[in-house]
């Protein structure tokens, strides 16, 4: 049944049949078992199903899975260095240490979509974050914290390298 | 913010600002929410729900829809034997009071009363099988006349909803001193009158809601996940009052929940529908999760009041007397508590952290073709906050008093508590009653106001308008009531509410010293498993990592009524640190048995039980629990095991208060407001974890302003959400909004051992009034008194050109 594709997603070639009309979304969560990618709303409003694709921060949503034949897709499970108690992205760490997050459904979007703005810029201000994640809603933070944690972010991926932080794709 | 820390090893973690236990999980992609789980042959369902606000429903025909692709099985009202969803707090209190109750059944049968309501379920192999075959089932519709809106649902000639509700009244309660009132308000030196609206929202949890339905042939038991806040309370609902089982057949999960916010309290007809549906299939369990647009028909909404306002005194600024009259709309059936919201939980905490005197209000619950109503964040008090503050506001413009300045005049005074305030919170039968026991307003107001330059306002404003901008500052000072609640005071004759309000903990302490504490409360986002193990390894001295805290699965932790109305600290954690004393005592009993000694002698530091005066002869709490549970030499009558479980029923409700105050600015040419500051001084009792409390308050606070602001539920004549997606409803976003200005004052609520009050609403309730105020002040220079929510560019926009129209 459905298309054939294969994508990079997290390092690993996943090779999966799909509907045409699988989104992104649910070939990650149902397919691929990669559920901290989430659902939140059903117009490409809310920004929780944030992904990479090829480097660049795409709301799964709004993408058929067919359409991701050939990429490499990152998502949440994939920013931490790979294997057992792989280092932690700066932006997971940033995110715990500043209470970027209570429920934490809007989290891994805010993350990936952090990620893709801290690799454009890495020194943005208070007004630029609140713009990247325009396309990102939380209801539980009021985003004050998650503002604090993506500057935290921004200085400790500014420095040199040397700590154990990954980079981001 | 402080730095956050990692959980001390020796020192106690209680008050200081721990990292939470729960993030790891949360920030890998590995919460694992009600959509993340899958269950061996699971099924998946989806509902039809009603096109038409009102209908009659002639007839239903699903024989195409059965024979879709993956179709397992298509269910309509009439296969469902169930009872109608539980009214569990109709309006209570007065003498003669009648509810007119409708509530949802799983399927509606005959008709729909809004735009969302369920009429038939599919159950397929597949999500997407499930919603194609939706669309071939053919309802024989009979559309009916609608009303959405509250005042024209009672009026005269109006489509009537229901039978048993003439003129669409759910039900006319008052409360209060109506004679008292009326004198006072009606030969008052000064009488300001306001009609205001406090509309409707969508409280839009970012998860939505769903569940999996799990029938067990073998046992003949139900399972069911569930979004959930109270998963104790839907056991009890669905198996006493849907479904006609005994409780102990079903099991209630609630996996990680992505926020709630008080949508997921209520008991919900899908709860049913996916536990008929898998018995009906022999027991494959059946997934439903309601996508983000149904959620706007299947999950209750917020607010929605239309409210008189007559507020009198003096000219000097005393405050006599406060009149109100309310249209609650309530929707198109009741949801489990709807109607105790506009009633108990707004009404009688209206006069706020004022002595008014002579304070009367009359609620009209009202059945209009909308989606339920019920409890969102701050659940009536929110609306009771607008009112009064709203009214401060009105009567100071009225005699041309500073706003500061009335509310400090009115305020109720340190050495006036315990108060009791005149609309009813002191009056409940039955001889229970809770009443106001501690506040001091005034530091708190001050210490807003020197924070934000108050003094310097106008010069603010000049600078403001030279930019083309009308600055407007608003004041709140809110009085929140939670912490709910003395069991004998809500479950009071006539009170209504049909339930205790106690809660409870069970702490295990096994042989290596590791200690598991369950409890009836059940996170959505809070922090429970962080704040419940620094409370818990400060009682008993250990580590945080030698703590774990389980929750929100009926089997394994106690009974407990859950977590909404900002309840969990202070009547949950109570219990836990009285199940950790019932712990202490038993272990101080068994370390005096181990050390020759009496219990008396025995002095307990942390970890460490001494004898008093001999302090190398001690036990540490891990030595003591390893004995224990070996038990080969526990003294005669001792049971073995440390293994405790304490219920508390709070003697009161819990006050917080604060003033929060808002600075916008408008552009007068485009009518787009801008808030440009926010300053919070809370207090909330002590705190268990100041970071945790600071992120509640500012997302209490970012809610509140969406509701003055943005947010807005809004409903053609017809009955048809033109809100009814998030692409137009309006959500916060994060370049709303500035950093908000946290103060705090400290009064610790005298009614719980560790003095907290609770956080989880305070920022909603205040921070709405707060804007609202701020707006009508920058747009007081116009003549403009007042302006109904929400802000946004087109109504102020409006309002200026109309009130500049109306100078020219």
């Amino acid at each position: 049944m459905g298309e054939h594709i294969s994508m990079t997603v997290n390092g690993a070639v996943r090779e999966l049949d799909v509907e045409p009309r699988r989104l992104l979304v649910q070939a990650l969560r149902e397919d691929l078992d990669l559920t901290g990618t989430h659902v939140g709303c059903d117009t490409s409003q809310c920004g929780a199903c944030t992904v990479h694709v090829d480097g660049k921060a795409v709301k799964s949503c709004t993408m058929l899975a067919v359409q991701a034949d050939g990429a490499i897709v990152t998502t949440i499970e994939g920013m931490a260095a790979p294997g057992d108690g792989g280092a932690l992205h700066p932006l997971q760490t940033a995110f715990w240490e500043k209470h970027g997050l209570q429920c934490g459904f809007c989290t891994p979007g805010m993350i990936m979509t952090a990620a893709d703005l801290l690799a454009n810029n890495n020194d943005p201000t208070d007004d630029e974050i609140r713009h990247a994640l325009a396309g990102n809603i939380c209801r539980c933070t009021g985003y004050q914290n998650i503002v604090v944690a993506v500057k935290a972010a921004a200085v400790v991926m500014a420095e040199p390298r040397g700590s154990a932080a990954p980079a981001s794709v | 913010m402080t730095d956050v820390l990692d959980a001390p090893k020796l020192s106690s973690p209680l008050g200081k600002p721990i990292k939470r236990t729960e993030d790891p999980r949360f920030i890998t992609g590995q919460g694992r929410y009600l959509d993340d789980i899958k269950l061996q042959s699971m099924a998946h369902m989806a509902i039809l729900r009603s096109p038409y606000a009102h209908a009659n429903i002639r007839s239903i025909d699903t024989s195409a829809a059965k024979s879709m692709p993956g179709v397992v099985a298509v269910y309509v009202g009439a296969d469902i034997p169930y009872n109608p969803m539980p009214m569990a707090w109709p309006a209570g209190g007065s003498a003669g009071l009648q509810n007119n109750i409708s509530t949802p059944r799983t399927l509606a049968t005959d008709s729909v009363k809004w735009t969302g309501e369920g009429v038939a379920a599919v159950v397929a192999e597949t999500e997407a099988q499930a919603f194609d075959a939706l669309e071939a089932i053919h309802v024989d519709w009979e559309p009916l006349p609608a009303v959405v809106d509250a005042e024209k649902a009672i009026a005269d000639g109006a489509p009537q909803l229901h039978e048993n509700a003439p003129n669409n009244k759910v039900f006319e309660w008052t409360v209060g001193d109506k004679a008292g009132t009326d004198a006072a308000v009606d030969g008052a030196e000064v009488v300001v009158r306001q009609r205001i609206v406090n509309q409707r929202l969508i409280p839009n949890p970012m998860e939505v809601r769903g569940n999996i339905g799990w029938y067990n042939p073998g046992t003949d038991e139900y399972t069911i996940w569930m979004s959930s806040q109270t998963p104790h309370i839907q056991r009890l609902l669905l198996a006493a009052f849907v479904m006609g089982i005994p409780e102990h057949k079903i099991r209630c999960i609630s996996p990680d929940v992505g926020g709630a916010f008080g949508t997921k309290i209520f008991c919900y007809p899908d709860y049913a529908m996916v536990l008929f549906a898998s018995k009906a299939l022999g027991g494959r369990p059946v997934k439903w999760v309601e996508g983000r647009r149904e959620s706007y028909g299947s999950t209750i909404h917020g607010r929605d009041h239309i409210t008189h306002i007559e507020i009198a005194g003096k000219k000097d600024g005393e405050i006599t007397g406060l009149r109100v009259k309310t249209l609650a709309n309530l929707g198109g059936r009741l949801s489990t508590i709807g109607p105790g919201i506009p009633t108990t939980l707004y009404a009688r905490v209206l006069s706020g952290c004022y002595k008014i005197p002579n304070v009367y209000a009359e609620v009209t619950g009202v059945y209009t073709n909308t989606t339920f109503v019920d409890a969102y964040r701050g659940a009536g008090r929110p609306e009771a906050t607008y009112v009064i503050e709203r009214a401060m506001d009105l009567f100071a413009a009225e005699i041309g008093m500073d706003r500061a300045e009335i509310r400090r005049r009115n305020f109720i005074q340190p050495d006036q508590f315990p108060y009791d305030n005149p609309s009813g919170l002191g009056t409940a039968s039955g001889g229970a009653k809770i009443y106001i026991d501690s506040g001091n307003y005034e530091p708190a107001m001050d210490q807003a106001l020197a924070t934000v330059g108050y003094a310097n306002l106008d010069a603010k404003k000049s600078e403001a308008k030279g930019r083309g901008k009308l600055l407007g500052l608003g004041l709140s000072t809110y009085l929140e009531v939670c912490g709910v609640a003395p069991s004998k005071w809500i479950g009071a004759v006539g009170e209504g509410w049909g339930a205790a309000m106690w809660e409870s903990s069970n702490i295990k302490v096994h042989l290596t010293g590791k200690v598991v504490v369950t409890m009836g409360t059940q996170p959505q986002g809070q922090g429970h498993e962080t704040t419940y193990a620094q409370v818990i390894s400060h009682e008993l001295g250990i580590p945080m990592e030698d703590v774990i805290v389980q929750h929100s699965d009926t089997q394994g932790t106690p009974f407990g009524y859950g977590s909404y109305g900002s309840r969990t600290s202070s009547v949950g954690m109570t219990a836990a640190v009285k199940a950790a004393g019932k712990i202490k005592d038993k272990a101080r009993r068994y370390a005096a048995h181990m050390l020759e000694a009496s219990p008396d002698d025995i002095e307990i530091d942390g970890a460490e039980y001494r004898v008093k005066g001999s302090p190398d002869r001690k036990k540490t709490f891990q030595e003591i629990a390893f004995a224990l549970d070996l038990a080969f030499d526990a003294p005669e009558g001792m049971e073995p095991y440390l293994d405790e479980t304490a219920y508390y029923d709070t003697p009161n409700c819990t006050w917080p208060f604060g003033t929060h105050i808002a600075v916008v600015e408008i552009d007068e040419e485009t009518g787009v407001v801008e808030l440009v500051r926010y300053v919070a001084v809370d207090d909330v009792g002590n705190k268990i974890n100041p970071m945790i409390v600071d992120g509640q308050l500012h997302g209490g606070i970012a809610q509140g302003v969406g509701q003055a602001l943005w947010e807005g539920a809004i409903y053609s004549d017809e009955g048809q959400l033109l809100t009814g997606s998030m692409l137009d409803y309006a959500m916060p976003k994060a370049s709303g909004f500035p950093i908000f200005e946290l103060g705090e004052t400290v009064t610790p609520s005298p009614v719980n051992p560790l003095g907290v009050k609770g956080v989880g609403e305070a920022g909603t309730i205040a921070s709405t009034a707060a804007v609202a105020n701020a707006v009508v002040d920058a747009l007081g220079g116009l003549g403009i008194r007042h302006l109904d929510m929400p802000y946004t560019s087109q109504k102020v926009w409006s309002a200026i050109q109309s009130a500049k129209g109306g100078q020219a």
